[in-house]
C-alpha cells in the first residue's frame, strides 16, 4: 500500500477496462515520473471528453456537437441507413470506405437474459427517421452473434410493412483464413450466401 | 480429472476481458459448468460461433481452480440458427435458458433430467410444431416438477379434496373452497386441464386449447415459477405472447406502446402476481 494520493490514483486506474492492479500501479508510476505538462494535457483531455462529447440528436453516434460529423455531411447519401449496435461499429465500417450512406446507433442489442428489450434501444428514434419516406434501404449491421441476429430479425419484421429494401450484412469466411478451420455454422452461412463468379 | 469431455447446451455467455467469454453450459454428466472460452470474440476465432446460446455441443474442458477452460468444441445441433429467425420463439427460448440457469443452483452437480428436458424443449421449439408459449409453459411446469416443485393440479393441495376451486400459488397448486386463502386466483377449469396436459406432454389436448385459457395458464405458471425461484425471470418480461392483433408498426389497437409492451390483462387477472412484480 502506498501513501494516500498515490493509492487513490492506482485504485481509480484499476477501475478502467483491461487494467489490473499491477498495470494500474505501472501507469501510476509512469504518471508520477512524467513531465507535468504531459500529465496536465491528459487530465484536460479526460475532462474535455466528458464535457464536450454527447450523442448525435439524429443517429445516436458520439458527437462533439448537436449532430455528428456524418449526419452534418451533405455528401452522405440520406437514402441509405446502416443500423449498428455501438459507435465503435461506425468506426469499423468507416474504415472500409465502402459505405457512403448514414448510420443509426442502437446502443446495444436485444438480450432478454440480460433484461435488455427493444424498449431499451434507440428503435423508436429509428422508426421516427424512417417515417418521412426519404430512406429507401436499411442495412442491418448488428453483430453476427445470437443477440445481433435476433435484433436484426426484430427490426426487419418491424419495418417490413414500410416497403423498404432491408438488407443484412453477409456472414462467411474471414479473408486470410483457412477453410478447414471454419466452424460449421459459419461455413454453412458461407454456402448459403455464395455468389456467382462472373469472369 | 484435469481434462474432461462432455456434451451440453450453452445457457449463457458473458464477456470477459478483451476477447474472451465466460460460457455457462448445462452438461449431460457434469451438470452446470462455467468455463472460459479464450479469444472467441475475435472474428478469426475457430469456435466462437459454436458457443452461442442454444447450441448443443460436444466439448472438452480443462479443469481450472475457479473456472474451467474450454479447449475444443464441436457442434451437435445449433438450435439458435432456427430460433433467431423467429422473434417469439427466440424470446421464449431465452426464458427457458434463464430458468434452467436459475433453477440449477450448484455447479458441477449432475442434473441429467434437467439436461434432457432442456434438449427436448429446444428441439420442440425449433421444430415449430407447437405455439412457443405452450412449449415455454410445458418446459416451466416440467422443470418445476424435476426440481420437486410440481404444482398439485388434480386434488386440493392442502386437504386432498377432489372438488377444487382456486389456484393458490403459496399453497402449492389448486385448492378447494374451504382451504382457499384470500386473494387466490380462480382460473377456468379448462386452464387447469391445459396445465395438466402440458405437464403430462399431452400435446393433442394442449394444441386444441383456446387462446384465453393459454393466456391464463401462462400467467399462473409464470407466477408459480417465480414464487418458487424467489426471484423474477428477466427474460419473461420480453417474451412475446400475443403478437397478432397489433398493427405492423407495432402499435396494438388499444394504442399501447409496442416496444415496452407488457401483459396488462395478466396483471389485472392475477392480483397475487401483480403485488409481487410491483
Amino acid at each position: 500500500m502506498y501513501e494516500g494520493v498515490v493509492q487513490n490514483l492506482i485504485d481509480e486506474l484499476g477501475l478502467l477496462p483491461g487494467v489490473g492492479p499491477k498495470s494500474a500501479q505501472r501507469i501510476a508510476f509512469h504518471v508520477l515520473a512524467a513531465d507535468p505538462a504531459d500529465v496536465k494535457r491528459l487530465a484536460h483531455a479526460l475532462l474535455e471528453v466528458k464535457e464536450k462529447v454527447r450523442f448525435c440528436r439524429i443517429c445516436g453516434n458520439v458527437a462533439a456537437e448537436d449532430e455528428c460529423r456524418i449526419c452534418r455531411d451533405p455528401r452522405r447519401d440520406p437514402q441509405v441507413i446502416c443500423v449498428v449496435e455501438e459507435s465503435k461499429d461506425v468506426v469499423a465500417i468507416e474504415k472500409t470506405r465502402e459505405f457512403r450512406g448514414r448510420y443509426h446507433v442502437l446502443g446495444g442489442a436485444i438480450s432478454p437474459i440480460d433484461g435488455i428489450g427493444p424498449d431499451d434501444l434507440k428503435i423508436r428514434e429509428l422508426m421516427a427517421r424512417l417515417a418521412d419516406g426519404q430512406v429507401t434501404e436499411l442495412i442491418l449491421a448488428t453483430d453476427p452473434n445470437l443477440e445481433g441476429e435476433a435484433t436484426a430479425t426484430y427490426l426487419a419484421r418491424l419495418v417490413k410493412p414500410m416497403g423498404l429494401k432491408v438488407t443484412r450484412l453477409a456472414s462467411g469466411l474471414p479473408v486470410g483464413g483457412d477453410l478447414e478451420y471454419a466452424d460449421e455454422v459459419t461455413l454453412g452461412r458461407a454456402f448459403e450466401g455464395r455468389r456467382l463468379l462472373d469472369v | 480429472m484435469s481434462l474432461y469431455r462432455d456434451e451440453g447446451v450453452v445457457l449463457r455467455t458473458q464477456k470477459l476481458g478483451e476477447a474472451d467469454r465466460i460460457i455457462t453450459i448445462l452438461t449431460r454428466r457434469t451438470g452446470k459448468v462455467r468455463g472460459v472460452a479464450k479469444g472467441v470474440r475475435r472474428t478469426m476465432s475457430r469456435f466462437g460461433a459454436r458457443l452461442e446460446p442454444f447450441s448443443h455441443v460436444d466439448l472438452q474442458l480443462h479443469a481450472g481452480r475457479s473456472l474451467d477452460v474450454i479447449t475444443q468444441v464441436e457442434t451437435l445441433r445449433p438450435y439458435g440458427e432456427a430460433l433467431v429467425t423467429d422473434y417469439p420463439r427466440y424470446t421464449a427460448g431465452t426464458a427457458m435458458l434463464e430458468t434452467a440457469d436459475r433453477l440449477i443452483m450448484g455447479e458441477k452437480e449432475p442434473a441429467l433430467r434437467q439436461f434432457l428436458l432442456m434438449l427436448g424443449g429446444l428441439r420442440t421449439l425449433a421444430e415449430g410444431t407447437h405455439e412457443p408459449r405452450l412449449v415455454l409453459d410445458a418446459f416451466f411446469l416440467r422443470s418445476l416438477a424435476v426440481a420437486g416443485y410440481a404444482p398439485a393440479l388434480s386434488g386440493c393441495a392442502r386437504c386432498g379434496a377432489e372438488a377444487v376451486r382456486a389456484f393458490a400459488i403459496a399453497s402449492g397448486g389448486v385448492v378447494c373452497g374451504a382451504c382457499r386463502p384470500a386473494g387466490a386466483a380462480v382460473p377456468a377449469a379448462e386452464t387447469i386441464a391445459l396445465m395438466i396436459a402440458l405437464l403430462r406432454g399431452d400435446w393433442a389436448a394442449a394444441d386444441a386449447s383456446e387462446s384465453r385459457h393459454r393466456t391464463e395458464c401462462s400467467g399462473l405458471v409464470a407466477a408459480y415459477l417465480q414464487w418458487h425461484l424467489e426471484q423474477g425471470i428477466r427474460s419473461l418480461r420480453h417474451v412475446e405472447r400475443e403478437w397478432a392483433g397489433r398493427d405492423p408498426v407495432g402499435r396494438d389497437p388499444a394504442g399501447r406502446d409496442p416496444i415496452g409492451w407488457e401483459w396488462p390483462e395478466r396483471r389485472a387477472s392475477h392480483p397475487e402476481e401483480a403485488a409481487r412484480t410491483r
